[in-house]
């Protein structure tokens, strides 16, 4: 066991090789994973500001029955009148438009706040970030760019609640080569105030990230409640089985 | 011969006469005595002989999940992908299905890893068990295939990225390359017809090899026995009953010893599937929810942890390193001629070998490309010549000189390194880190046959080392 524990304390020293992260650093999502307020008013963002352009095509609108949503309420403030409850989330912009208007197709978003998992932060903080750090660009087609994702092609969609803001940039010298100027980012400016304060809109957008990240696996709120329960049966299983193990070996000698 | 079954009294339960009728026709309890009831094993059994009775669990976790999954899953290029979160969403249990063999790949491969770390600590591949060993190594293989094939089903950027890079890798091979990876792929880039064929691949032609093998990998221990932490053969003190003095019956001794590790196997299992299903991103990886698309290369490939050791030694072989690898060659070759009793056709065999590869590398040879693939199909072939690289006069880390562990704790450093390193983007330093490792894997291997049999060993007791519990 001496040499286990020798060759454990090596590996600790294993993540020395790793190097910083770089780019715009992420903040931390707030944790509304069991706040059905949160999460229904994520939904109604969602539905009004994201479906428009954005598929969510695993997710079926009468799944957000889980997230405390009755049938009417859903048929009568989340859907299209032609849309039946049961449906996928699916958008009405098509394919051909959408390459047309912003280079590629909108991605589909039900697993989005899984997939944006990095080393720099989990899925739903990178979207929190994201959907904050956005800022006007007239050098970008749509007028608009952001910190996390440079040149992104989508546009600001919830510019009317943040406002419309842009950033201010300093000439710093390049570490690596003194002769190079690089543009370093110093603070975002508003131009134009929205209809919601910096801690509202935050807050908005907390609600909204909670909400993708509960559609990326519905279940999950599932899983955590019955994996107590499989825990707590598993070791006392495991407990029973020791001591039914310890009672056949007592005669071997 | 006459047939002749035993008769049994008239009165005799219902369920005794059945299993005389069946005996009689089907070495049904013979079967069953030889493999496990009556099969003799060491008693002093310690932690690390619990990983055999897991791969089996695993193994079974896999076919019964896999089942349900596949009917649910759809091998297609426009529906994969959707298919796996429908399984997620709208199957019931579906979610459990799918993370208990997503989970249960992973681990799969540390329970195999720790496994065959036992057979290296306690030399259980030595005589008479190289056949063991050696069917053991061929699951390992199909194993890895398994997993390569499968991992392509989910349709992920990982999937469809990580299959295009591996079976790119045969491309590598000289005049018949590129045909060879057109005809694996089945296309001019991993589309549907690769998913498909994988598809197959996975769900029937590897798990019926795999199956075959692990019947012939226990027909083979338990034909000679199972060795033991101290490397001693049980088989060579008997009682007046012929059984082994060292020896109990495995039912029911190890049937409850392997239950009770098999809960506790579970334990963590379940606090994975249910807590941390993606475990940090190295089980499920976050690239793998953006679905595959050919014309959007990800910045950063790499193949799922377990097979990240070996893949790093295939990155760490630049055109600058291949210097180090020529000579390393001449040194071995030289090394061979001096300190070897191979027989001399041998001899002039792994010499003319030698020079091929020095003069394959050389600029006008082949490029480093394809010497990265030969280092990292060796890196796993060399594993099937333990049993004659190692040449200790004791099987057991127990009995031999202190510093072969410290030998075999730098190459467990080195293993855990590369692996380490393979899930990382490259970086001048790790790619240093990782060469260094390279060559330590392959001198711990290459150099064995010296090594194992220098220094002082401890003297091997008669009977095994057994504390009653």
């Amino acid at each position: 066991m001496k040499f286990i524990k020798k060759m454990i304390a090596t590996l600790v020293l294993l993540p020395a090789l790793a190097l910083a992260g770089e780019g715009y650093p992420l903040d931390h999502a707030p944790d509304r994973a069991n706040n059905m307020a949160a999460l229904q008013n994520g939904a109604k963002l969602f539905v009004n500001y994201c479906l428009n352009c954005h598929a969510a095509a695993s997710m079926r609108y009468s799944r957000l029955k889980d997230i405390g949503l009755t049938e009417d309420q859903i048929r009568g403030n989340l859907l299209l009148a032609s849309d039946k409850v049961g449906d996928l989330m699916t958008t009405r912009l098509s394919v051909k438009d959408a390459k047309a208007w912003f280079g590629a197709a909108p991605p589909d978003l039900s697993v989005i706040a899984r997939a944006k998992a990095s080393e720099s932060g989990t899925g739903p903080d990178w979207l929190y970030t994201y959907l904050r750090s956005y800022y006007k660009d007239d050098s970008r087609p749509t007028g608009w760019n952001n910190m996390v994702f440079p040149n992104v092609g989508m546009p600001h969609a919830l510019w009317e609640l943040q406002g419309v803001r842009g950033a201010e940039f300093e000439e710093v010298e390049d570490e690596h080569d003194h002769s190079k100027k690089t543009l370093e980012f110093k603070k975002f400016t508003t131009i134009t105030p929205g209809k919601l304060t910096t801690a509202e809109y935050d807050s908005e957008v907390g609600d909204l990230v909670a909400y993708l990240n509960w559609m990326g696996e519905p279940e999950q709120g599932t899983r955590k409640r019955l994996g107590v329960w499989v825990l707590l049966w598993m070791s006392m299983l495991s407990l029973l089985a020791w001591r039914l193990n310890a009672s056949y070996w007592k005669e071997v000698k | 011969m006459a047939f002749v079954e035993k008769k049994l009294p008239a009165d005799a339960p219902v369920i005794d006469k059945a299993l005389n009728w069946v005996d009689a026709r089907f070495p049904l309890t013979k079967l069953w005595n030889d493999q496990w009831g009556q099969y003799y094993a060491p008693k002093n059994f310690n932690f690390w002989y619990i990983f055999g009775s897991l791969a089996m669990l695993v193994l079974v976790i896999q076919i019964v999940t896999g089942i349900f999954l596949v009917m649910h899953y759809k091998p297609d290029g426009g529906m994969a992908f959707a298919s796996v979160e429908y399984i997620m969403r709208e199957v019931p249990w579906g979610w459990l299905v799918r993370y208990m063999h997503s989970t249960g790949a992973s681990a799969f491969f540390i329970i195999i890893y720790l496994h065959m770390a036992r057979a290296l600590m306690y030399g259980s591949y030595r005589k008479p068990r190289e056949l063991v060993w050696l069917f053991g190594f061929a699951i390992f293989l199909c194993l890895m295939a398994e997993a390569f094939f499968g991992y392509l089903l989910p349709w992920g950027q990982m999937s469809y990225w990580g299959a295009q890079v591996i079976v790119n890798l045969f491309g590598a091979i000289p005049v018949i390359g590129p045909d060879l990876s057109l005809w694996i792929r089945g296309d001019y880039v991993v589309s549907d017809a690769t998913l498909n064929r994988f598809f197959s691949f996975h769900v029937i032609a590897i798990p019926l090899v795999l199956l075959g093998l692990v019947v012939a990998h226990l027909i083979a221990l338990h034909e000679v026995g199972s060795n033991n932490p101290d490397g001693i053969e049980i088989k060579d003190n008997l009682d007046a009953d012929g059984h082994p003095v060292d020896g109990v019956p495995s039912h029911p001794y190890y049937t409850f010893h392997d239950i009770f590790g098999v809960t506790v196997f579970l334990v963590l299992f379940t606090a994975v599937v249910f807590f941390a299903p993606e475990m940090g991103g190295y089980f499920l990886e976050a690239n793998n929810f953006v679905p595959a698309d050919s014309l959007k290369t990800p910045l950063h490939i790499a193949p799922t942890w377990y097979f990240t050791p070996f893949y790093s030694i295939l990155r760490a072989t630049t055109s600058d390193f291949l210097y180090i690898v020529q000579g390393g060659i001449a040194a071995y070759v030289v090394l061979i001629y001096l300190k070897s009793s191979l027989p001399s056709l041998i001899k002039a065999v792994i010499a003319a070998i030698g020079l091929v590869m020095i003069v394959g590398m050389l600029p006008f040879g082949l490029d480093a490309k394809f010497w990265g693939v030969v280092l990292f199909g060796s890196s796993v072939m060399i594993l099937a010549g333990m049993p004659w690289l190692d040449q200790s006069p004791v099987k057991s880390i127990r009995y031999r000189p202190n510093w072969h562990k410290t030998v075999m704790i730098i190459f467990g450093i080195a293993f855990v390194t590369l692996g380490y390193l393979g899930v990382e983007p490259p970086s001048p330093i790790r790619n240093l880190v990782s060469q260094v490792c390279a060559v330590l894997y392959f001198a711990f291997f290459l150099l064995m046959p010296w090594w194992s049999a220098m220094g002082t060993f401890k003297p091997v007791p008669k009977r095994v080392t057994f504390k009653p519990h």
